[in-house]
């Protein structure tokens, strides 16, 4: 039980050590108020303390400087708590342009990563040291909390949208990584390891297993699921071609079936693809009819996340060609759209 | 005055001012148990609370025993993980609504609130009977949701968990809460309009002891802040009595209770840093957090400058309320760790979470709590309790509370996730210490059942004023006092807490 105690934890990503020097700052100065408090309890407690029982003391009114001192110096501690927290915050939460990216689907009680390079694993997260890396986060059920101690960062991982946070590690390791959001009977197992290794190495990880990269595996339900038959991306297409648009900012003419006003735009990030994939009618891009079915049951979180990884990687003139020995959607094209209730 | 001595006891040491009359008082003028279950006096329905929460509180505590006895190890051995979810879900639901918000505004306030402005009851007494039995209902309803087989949720309740996935009794306990939801509103509003209408001649605004100011933002603002704010008030009337001195800076008390009512309203998204709210809603909130901060300092800084140059003894109630300013500080500064954005997000959904809270919570509002069943219960009882026993208990606590809970502070920063029934080894040695103080803290808050209990029955008779108060329940009414609370409508013509030229009532006993 003592070997494996230590009083600090890992210091093992760029903002960790910023996170403990404002820790630091707070601990000071909490202790010298604390100690303040305290020894003027105390000291008064002694000094005044009912020498006889017919004493009557003075009163004390107020004292206006006093007054103003004890307001005015904590706001001003308060106010320089609040932007350093502020800077620190904001190298915490918002992530570098060049940010590798992962991908994370929670459910309960379990971690599902999937690597662009097609790597997949299970409450195991291998990433490379140095290299900052943005991890983007979905779950299939109820909320949970991708949480990484030692890195110092947290966030929930909310179902039917997509949240991320990023770090870079500065030391190779296996750190914690936990579940912090209460999600239910094993919500103490949804637990992982965080394992950085030199950038070698974790190319050499890479390497090993994977059967296809993440965005080829998308490529495969992009036909398999008959995406291909109207996204064709020529001259008989029912539907936008989806090449290049990943980051555009696209027009749309329909917001859930009602008009919106024309060169309304919308950013075609991960959050968009998704869901127009599972609500074809939340935001129609311009200059198409609202025929798509939803695919909501029909593709899950992770499915997702490789369809995504696909359209992501689709650039000009790559979209490929339908197979015929697959059924059209037809088949699902009755479903009504419909939002998600829970 | 010869008769005054540092040996005679605690309650000779003031004067009689009402005079002790063994007459009939609320207590046994009918000892019929109708006269108890449909009694429309707001001191005995203030009774009934204190009964009925004591037990809801020694409930939520036996939970939490169940909790740090699991926690002892890291792997789960005393309860399986479906027991323990549910554990801590009852623990939290049960010691926030149906002891803490209830627990100062519905015993001492219902006691208090009249007796303290010089009315003979509440506004609606009929009403008020009403919120005890919505209270009472509430309770049943939450019972029997544990005894169907509990709610594994969580007293956050969040969906789609809650509403989707958990297979246990929530609707019926969300029922219970609902009930009970509205007894706390309806005594916040008989409050608010007894504080407005049936003040007794001459006692203006600025004239109220602060306990009333704090009730009243309590009522007019229901909120997370409402389980520390009466404390507050209790505290501001303890300090003065035991300092026997005017409080300092009184309207800025009386303001600052209100501040903080105010800013508790507009704080609510500081529980949501992680969630992935915008980063600017964020920022509002961080610093709107702060803001409560400041108010909470200046009641601090107001009581010490309270006992400055005061005359200061040290009878259970005051070393409770020295417990509570000692609690109530470290919770509050801590606080500042989770309004700071950058050290939040490392912290949130940690044990540095339940440390503060229960520092606020546990250690602020239950220590304030027992510092006014000790000061009150002479006049609610007409009984004395046992000073020795008070005074250890007080200190008990105050050890076991920081053995338990300062512990969690650094396993928070460790990263210890809170709700979790098992835990990685490295956080061992933190939880045996915790766990140990929780041993500690139930010695300290068990030992008030039977001195006070005691007391009830055998306890020497306490007069009018045995601590020398200066608020209308000591000065103008015997203890306990009547079935109407008072002979003749007091009439105030002085600020609260007005010791300085009263030399002459001390010297003529």
């Amino acid at each position: 039980m003592f070997e494996e105690f230590k009083w600090l934890p890992d210091q093992a990503s760029t903002v960790a050590p910023e996170v403990d020097m404002l820790m630091l700052f707070i601990v000071v100065v909490t202790v010298v108020i604390t100690a303040l408090v305290g020894a003027l309890t105390l000291g008064f407690a002694i000094a005044f303390r009912r020498k006889s029982e017919s004493y009557i003391p003075a009163p004390w009114f107020g004292c206006i400087p006093l007054e103003i001192g004890w307001t005015l110096i904590p706001v001003g501690i308060c106010l320089v708590m609040f932007s350093w927290g502020v800077k620190v915050y904001s190298n915490i939460v918002i992530p570098p342009a060049d940010a590798m990216e992962l991908y994370a689907v929670g459910r309960q009680w379990m971690w599902k990563i999937q690597h662009p390079e097609g790597q997949r694993e299970i409450n195991a997260l291998h990433v490379p040291i140095g290299r900052p890396v943005k991890v983007t986060l979905t779950s299939e059920d109820v909320i949970h909390c991708f949480s990484i101690p030692a890195f110092r960062v947290k966030q929930d991982v909310v179902p039917g949208r997509y949240s991320s946070l990023w770090f870079q590690a500065t030391k190779a390791g296996t750190y914690q990584l936990f579940c912090s959001e209460y999600c239910g009977t094993e919500h103490s197992r949804m637990i992982g390891k965080v394992i950085v290794m030199e950038e070698a190495d974790y190319q050499k990880w890479l390497s090993e297993g994977a059967e296809s990269g993440q965005a080829l595996q998308g490529r495969k339900l992009y036909t398999k699921l008959q995406c291909v038959t109207c996204h064709t991306g020529n001259a008989e297409a029912k539907a936008p071609n989806l090449e290049g648009i990943y980051r555009k900012h696209i027009p749309i003419s329909h917001i859930d079936g009602v008009k919106i006003k024309d060169g309304t735009k919308v950013f075609a990030d991960d959050s968009y693809i998704r869901e127009s994939i599972l609500y074809p009618n939340a935001k129609v891009a311009a200059g198409w009819e609202s025929i798509m079915p939803t695919y909501q049951g029909l593709v899950t979180e992770e499915e997702l996340l490789q369809v995504i990884a696909y359209i992501k990687s689709l650039n000009q003139g790559q979209t490929p060609p339908r197979t015929e020995e697959t059924p059209t959607p037809a088949t699902i094209q009755n479903k009504v759209p419909n939002k998600e209730v829970n | 005055m010869a008769t005054v001595s540092l040996e005679s006891k605690t309650f000779d040491k003031f004067p009689d001012v009402v005079g002790r009359h063994d007459d009939t008082n609320y207590l046994n003028h009918d000892h019929s148990i109708t006269s108890w279950l449909f009694t429309l006096d707001h001191k005995r329905i203030g009774l009934l609370y204190l009964v009925t929460i004591t037990l809801m509180f020694l409930l939520g505590g036996a939970l939490a025993g169940a909790i740090r006895l699991e926690l002892l190890t890291p792997k789960g051995d005393f309860l399986t993980a479906d027991t323990y979810n549910k554990a801590f879900t009852a623990h939290g639901i049960i010691m926030l609504f149906f002891f803490l918000i209830p627990s100062i505004p519905a015993v001492l306030g219902n006691f208090l609130v009249p007796l303290m402005i010089g009315a003979k009851d509440v506004a609606f007494p009929r009403l008020n009977l009403l919120s005890y039995y919505l209270y009472f209902a509430g309770s049943v309803i939450a019972l029997t949701a544990l005894l169907l087989g509990g709610v594994d949720t969580g007293w956050t309740f969040y969906t789609p968990f809650s509403s989707t996935y958990s297979n246990s009794y929530v609707i019926v306990m969300a029922v219970g809460l609902f009930v009970v939801g509205f007894s706390s509103i309806l005594t916040g509003l008989n409050f608010i309009i007894t504080v407005h209408r049936m003040r007794c001649p001459g006692l203006t605004w600025f004239r109220l002891p602060l306990f009333i100011w704090s009730i009243y933002a309590t009522s007019v603002v229901q909120l997370v802040y409402i389980m520390i704010l009466p404390s507050l008030g209790v505290t501001s009337e303890v300090i003065a009595t035991f300092s026997r001195k005017n409080v300092f800076g009184y309207h800025i008390i009386a303001f600052s209770s209100i501040a903080i009512a105010v800013f508790g309203f507009i704080v609510w998204a500081h529980h949501m840093f992680t969630t992935g709210i915008s980063p600017y809603a964020a920022m509002v909130f961080s610093l709107l957090t702060f803001s409560v901060a400041i108010p909470s300092g200046i009641k601090v800084f107001s009581w010490l400058a309270t006992m400055y140059g005061g005359s200061i003894s040290f009878d259970t109630p005051m070393i409770y309320a020295f417990g509570f300013l000692g609690l109530f500080t470290i919770g509050g500064l801590t606080g500042l760790f989770l309004s700071t954005l950058g050290t939040d997000i490392h912290l949130h959904d940690t044990y540095f979470i339940v440390a503060h809270f229960h520092y606020i919570m546990v250690g602020g509002a239950i220590m304030g709590y027992m510092a006014g069943i000790h000061y009150w219960w002479p006049k609610i009882t007409g009984k004395m309790y046992s000073e020795f026993w008070g005074k250890l208990s007080a200190g008990i606590t105050f050890i076991g509370f920081n053995f338990t809970f300062f512990p969690q502070f650094i396993l928070g920063y460790l990263g210890m996730p809170r709700r979790y029934y098992e835990y990685p080894d490295e956080f061992q040695v933190l939880n045996v210490f915790s766990t140990a103080g929780a041993s500690i803290l139930a010695i300290g808050y068990s030992m008030p059942l039977f001195y006070m209990t005691y007391s009830f029955f055998f306890g020497e008779k306490a007069n009018s004023n045995p601590y020398g108060g200066s608020t209308l329940e000591w000065t103008n009414t015997t203890s306990p006092p009547s079935p109407h609370n008072f002979e003749q409508t007091p009439v105030v013509t002085e600020e609260p807490y007005h010791y300085h030229g009263k030399e002459a009532a001390v010297v003529s006993h």
